[in-house]
């Protein structure tokens, strides 16, 4: 069996020794220093990555919330303005209408008044007309002509029966 | 001497190559092809680990994924059996797995030489562990370190018993983890040498009894790839076996 030559062992232990220290040396000093920054600076980029991506999903969730607020304060406003015009309108038309009613009134009674002055003044000539024709009537029967008075208390009374 | 030259020992014999002495006698730095392959078997862990990591990418490609691979592996080993206090043998750990794996890998390419199927290696390699840890151990615990062979709550009428079963366990640890391995490795390529000879056998007793060499050619393939699992599994038992020895070192308990 060639592995109880003893014959073989100094040799093998010499090389063992030469080839796993060497081995040691270069592991220890260079490739798992090596290994290890590259393996903690993935580990590092990752964690800083996702720390990255919460930082702006903060700020994203941030922005909406301010873009809400901004869009309920300016519905607000909105809701003010239009209700405030809204108020205005109906103030500024109730004035207007007011306004409008007053110098209708106005106008009405004016039209009533001169009216009832047409209507005196109608009345009043009536009246006149009405003595005239009366004493020339008396006049072309009679032959005379009556007096102013006489014709005129007839046409008042006549006038009062016929209002009466 | 036809029957001896394809004796599946064969394989196990240590040839000289460079820096003989006169008549063929072994000197203490003559190159062997033990020492061909223990070079190999460096050169093939500093080419992944060292060649694999050269560009320190960010995405690993697929050298030095195996070697990040190989890194976590023994680091989580060591941190999950050893603990924090484990961190600064790591180095000597990765080193022992990663040239016990190289040494077995290489050791599967037909007509190389496996450097770990000798007891002589593999012993230096155990005995090392052995000694280191148990300085490790006196070093942290001092003469506490010798409670470790009267475990605490054994009545004191069995000491006599105890103490000397406690003894030769653990002398007989570095027995067992170099005879484990290299009997692994001796075994395994052994049993893979006699099935091929099977092969090449049957095929030459011609006729209808060649096609029956197709029997053994399995059975070898199906036991080659039974040995690259083991070529593995002892490299990682080897160094699962140092990380719990110096765990006991580490973290002794002090009562």
């Amino acid at each position: 069996m060639p592995q109880l030559e003893t014959a073989t062992f100094l040799p093998q232990l010499v090389w063992l020794l030469i080839t796993f220290a060497l081995l040691y040396v270069l592991m220890a000093k260079v490739a798992l220093p090596r290994v290890a920054e590259v393996v903690d600076g993935r580990r590092k980029r990752l964690e800083q990555d996702l720390e990255e991506a919460a930082r702006l999903k903060r700020e994203t969730e941030k922005a909406i919330a301010d873009y809400e607020q901004a869009l309920a304060t300016a519905r607000a406003k909105a809701q003010a303005i239009a209700g405030e015009t809204r108020a205005r309108i109906s103030a500024e038309q109730a004035a207007t209408k007011a306004k409008l009613e007053a110098e209708i009134a106005e106008r009405t009674k004016a039209a009533e008044a001169s009216i009832l002055a047409a209507k005196q003044q109608a009345l009043s000539q009536l009246k006149s007309v009405a003595a005239e024709a009366a004493s020339e009537v008396v006049a072309r029967i009679s032959g005379t002509a009556p007096g102013n008075d006489a014709v005129s208390t007839a046409v008042d009374q006549a006038l009062a029966k016929r209002s009466a | 001497m036809a029957a001896e030259h394809h004796s599946p020992l064969e394989q196990f014999k240590v040839k000289c190559l460079a820096f003989c002495g006169d008549g063929g006698q072994l000197q203490a730095f003559s190159f062997t092809n033990a020492s061909l392959f223990m070079v190999l078997s460096a050169l093939c862990a500093v080419l992944l680990m060292v060649y694999g990591m050269r560009q320190r990418e960010l995405v690993p490609g697929r050298l030095q994924s195996v070697a990040e691979l190989s890194y976590e592996f023994v680091a989580n080993m060591v941190r999950e059996n050893v603990g924090p206090n484990g961190r600064q043998y790591f180095p000597f750990i990765f080193t022992l797995f990663i040239f016990v794996l190289m040494a077995n890998m290489l050791g599967m390419v037909p007509y190389s030489f496996t450097v770990t199927s000798h007891i002589i290696v593999t012993f230096a390699l155990a005995i090392t562990v052995f000694l280191g840890v148990t300085v490790v151990a006196i070093a942290r615990n001092g003469i506490h370190f010798f409670t470790h062979f009267m475990p605490a709550g054994v009545p004191m009428w069995l000491a006599p018993i105890i103490v000397p079963i406690e003894i030769i366990s653990y002398l007989s640890r570095p027995i067992s983890l170099s005879l484990r391995l290299c009997a692994n490795m001796l075994a395994g390529h052994t049993t893979l040498k006699v099935f091929a000879g099977f092969v090449a056998s049957m095929i030459g007793m011609g006729g209808v009894l060649s096609a029956s060499g197709i029997l053994p050619l399995i059975m070898v393939t199906a036991l080659t790839a039974l040995e690259f699992l083991i070529a593995f599994l002892q490299a990682y038992v080897f160094a699962i076996l140092t990380c719990l020895y110096l765990a006991e070192a580490v973290n002794m308990e002090h009562h």
